[in-house]
């Protein structure tokens, strides 16, 4: 397990720094960064200090190593647009972001969940039907177009609810819902599919077999055997917890940092979008992470057989 | 409780002909609906009335899509109390939305394509690549794979719109960087597994070049599972291009797209919500129709891939 686990975390930090790296190749492919802040008519004098004054005279690799370096110190650039350090601008609107993200993970497992357990083991009756329908609109009905007509009926029509900003709780129900919705018919699809494989196994029928009550084998046998493949899905929404709500985001005008990314790409404001950027992959690869540990530690099978297969 | 046979092995099912067993001999309608489900025709056709309209586009449109009209601004769709003049009414400055939907069905269809046709190409070699060599090749191929999928695509392609500015063709080719990480996975798989058949070595033997091997030999042996996974994208990538669009970083003005159709409609949505609801429902018809059709597909053509 140790080996695993060491293994696992090394690969973690490999595609950090891939990211990483990734991150600082596009930041070069975009232009020389003294034609962009200075802008082409500055005096030549004035490019050469400002190239000299950010190491942009010294050779590529060094600046990839002092890329580096700024980076594990936290200094990520300043805001274009208000001067600020690019980190406090984008660290603010995280916890709005979380306010409607956390509910709404908690939605889609609590709908999703059960969702797909019902279907699987009812395959082929109207009500996997139904919940496999109302699936595959979750999976094609595009997050913005399910978000304005929740508005249209509940803000506009009905006037129960906000349809824009962040004042009161009630500005987050319809964002949380949005948001819900959709990640609970990724998940019931992914459950069910789960479920209906583990149902087909040989030792499904043994446990039938041998004479347990059909709710021990389901309970025992078939749901912790479907977790695995629920659990990466699941996974990938935690990781994405703080980007996950760029389009809901933008619908609602709800301030958080899916809304300050889309700002931030219209005006060009590299520094921020770089931060947002840098901090998604963080945090889907500790995400990620987690899962392969919690696998491992689900699944012992798992463990041995990526050693062997050497990935 | 029971666990029924198909559930086992679904080519039983979908690879009977149609007629069902002599002993259950069913009538011929009914035979024809169990091959092609009413939902699944009705996908069909409004897939064929998609392409209908992709291929036909500027002649079929009443209007110039950005032909405006002041004097008829905002008028209702003709079953609302609009005029057949406009038949699904017009926006804010007076253009025919019926003009601009067919066109933006057109460009939001074309660059879902040729996106689709950029991810399918890059992963079957990639995925080629890894299955001919192995080894080390294969572990950076994987690893490619694993560093795509760990991040959400919309992140990525909001950062390398940031960076790099807009235009369509980098537009179209940013979008297809999305979903060839699965393609390149099943590819692969199925690649390696085909080496290992008697047709792969048979040619190997007879001293083929492995370009001969994987593209005459086996590309179209597991070409159908492919085409079903590259089915499965196409209306993802819809989704990704007019959530883009709507957020107005992708399709640019004067150009339209669905998206972009919908971005602008939403301010309206109080005075004039048809702006808006025409090319939502168009999206959703478009995406759930190939979703139903390739869901269809690879039930008949690949239970594997369920």
């Amino acid at each position: 397990m140790l080996r695993y686990a060491l293994l696992r975390i090394a690969r973690a930090l490999v595609t950090v720094s891939l990211i990483v790296s990734i991150a600082f190749v596009i930041l070069r492919l975009s232009g020389d960064p003294a034609i962009i802040i200075l802008g082409p008519e500055a005096p030549p004098e004035a490019f050469k200090a400002f190239r000299h004054a950010w190491g942009l005279d010294q050779p590529i690799w060094v600046q990839y190593l002092k890329y580096f370096n700024a980076i594990f110190h936290g200094d990520l650039g300043n805001s274009m647009r208000d001067g600020r350090s690019a980190l406090e601008v984008v660290g603010e609107r995280i916890p709005l972001t979380l306010a409607i993200t956390i509910p709404a993970l908690f939605l889609k497992v609590l709908i999703g969940l059960p969702a797909g357990v019902y279907a699987a083991l009812h395959r082929n009756t109207a009500i996997d039907r139904l919940i496999m329908t109302l699936s595959v609109f979750g999976f094609t009905v595009p997050s913005f177009v399910l978000g304005l007509v929740l508005a249209m009926i509940f803000a506009v029509k009905l006037g129960w609810l906000p349809s824009g900003g962040s004042d009161t709780w009630l500005h987050a129900v319809l964002p949380i819902f949005t948001m819900g919705m959709i990640g609970a018919a990724v998940i019931a699809r992914f459950t069910r599919s789960a479920m209906l494989e583990v149902l087909g196994q040989p030792y499904i029928r043994t446990a039938s077999a041998k004479g347990l009550v059909w709710r021990d084998v389901v309970v025992a046998h078939a749901l912790p055997n479907a977790a695995i493949p629920t659990l990466t899905i699941v996974g990938f929404m935690v990781g994405s917890l703080v980007a996950g709500a760029v389009v809901v985001e933008s619908v609602f005008s709800w301030p958080g940092v899916g809304r300050l990314l889309v700002t931030a790409v219209a005006n060009r404001d590299l520094a921020v979008v770089q931060v947002i950027l840098l901090f998604v992959g963080f945090t889907m690869v500790l995400a990620n992470l987690i899962v392969d540990l919690l696998y491992g530690w689900v699944d012992p099978r798992l463990r041995t057989k990526r050693l062997q297969a050497g990935t | 409780m029971t666990i029924d046979s198909g559930n086992l092995n679904p080519t039983t099912q979908a690879s009977r002909p149609s007629g069902g067993s002599f002993f259950t001999s069913k009538g011929r309608y009914r035979a024809f609906f169990e091959t092609w489900p009413p939902i699944v025709l009705i996908a069909l056709f409004f897939i064929g009335l998609a392409i209908f309209v992709v291929a036909t586009a500027p002649l079929i449109a009443p209007y110039d899509f950005m032909a405006m009209d002041l004097r008829d601004r905002l008028t209702p769709p003709a079953l609302f109390g609009g005029t057949w003049a406009h038949p699904l009414g017009t926006d804010e400055l007076g253009r025919d939305l019926l003009s601009r939907l067919i066109i933006s069905i057109r460009v939001s269809m074309m660059i879902a394509f040729l996106s689709t046709l950029i991810a399918g190409t890059l992963g079957i070699t990639l995925g080629f690549l890894a299955a001919y060599f192995r080894g080390r090749v294969e572990q950076l191929i994987m690893m490619l794979i694993d560093a795509q999928a760990s991040m959400p695509f919309m992140i990525i392609a909001l950062a390398v719109l940031a960076f790099l500015g807009n235009s369509l063709v980098l537009f179209i080719v940013l979008m297809g960087f999305y979903g060839w990480e699965r393609i390149a996975r099943i590819a692969r798989g199925l690649a390696i597994a085909a080496t290992e058949q008697g047709y792969a070595t048979s040619v190997r033997d007879l001293g083929a070049s492995p370009m001969r091997i994987y593209g005459r030999h086996i590309l179209p042996n597991i070409a159908s599972t492919l085409i079903v996974s590259m089915t499965l994208n196409f209306p993802e990538v819809i989704l990704l291009e007019s959530g883009l669009s709507f957020l107005g970083l992708g399709v640019q003005p004067p150009m339209t797209s669905l998206g972009n159709m919908v971005g602008y409609g939403r301010d309206y949505i109080q005075s004039a919500p048809w702006i808006m609801l025409v090319p939502s429902a168009a999206i959703v018809l478009t995406t759930l129709s190939i979703s139903i059709v390739g869901d269809w597909m690879r039930d008949r053509f690949d239970p594997t891939l369920r």
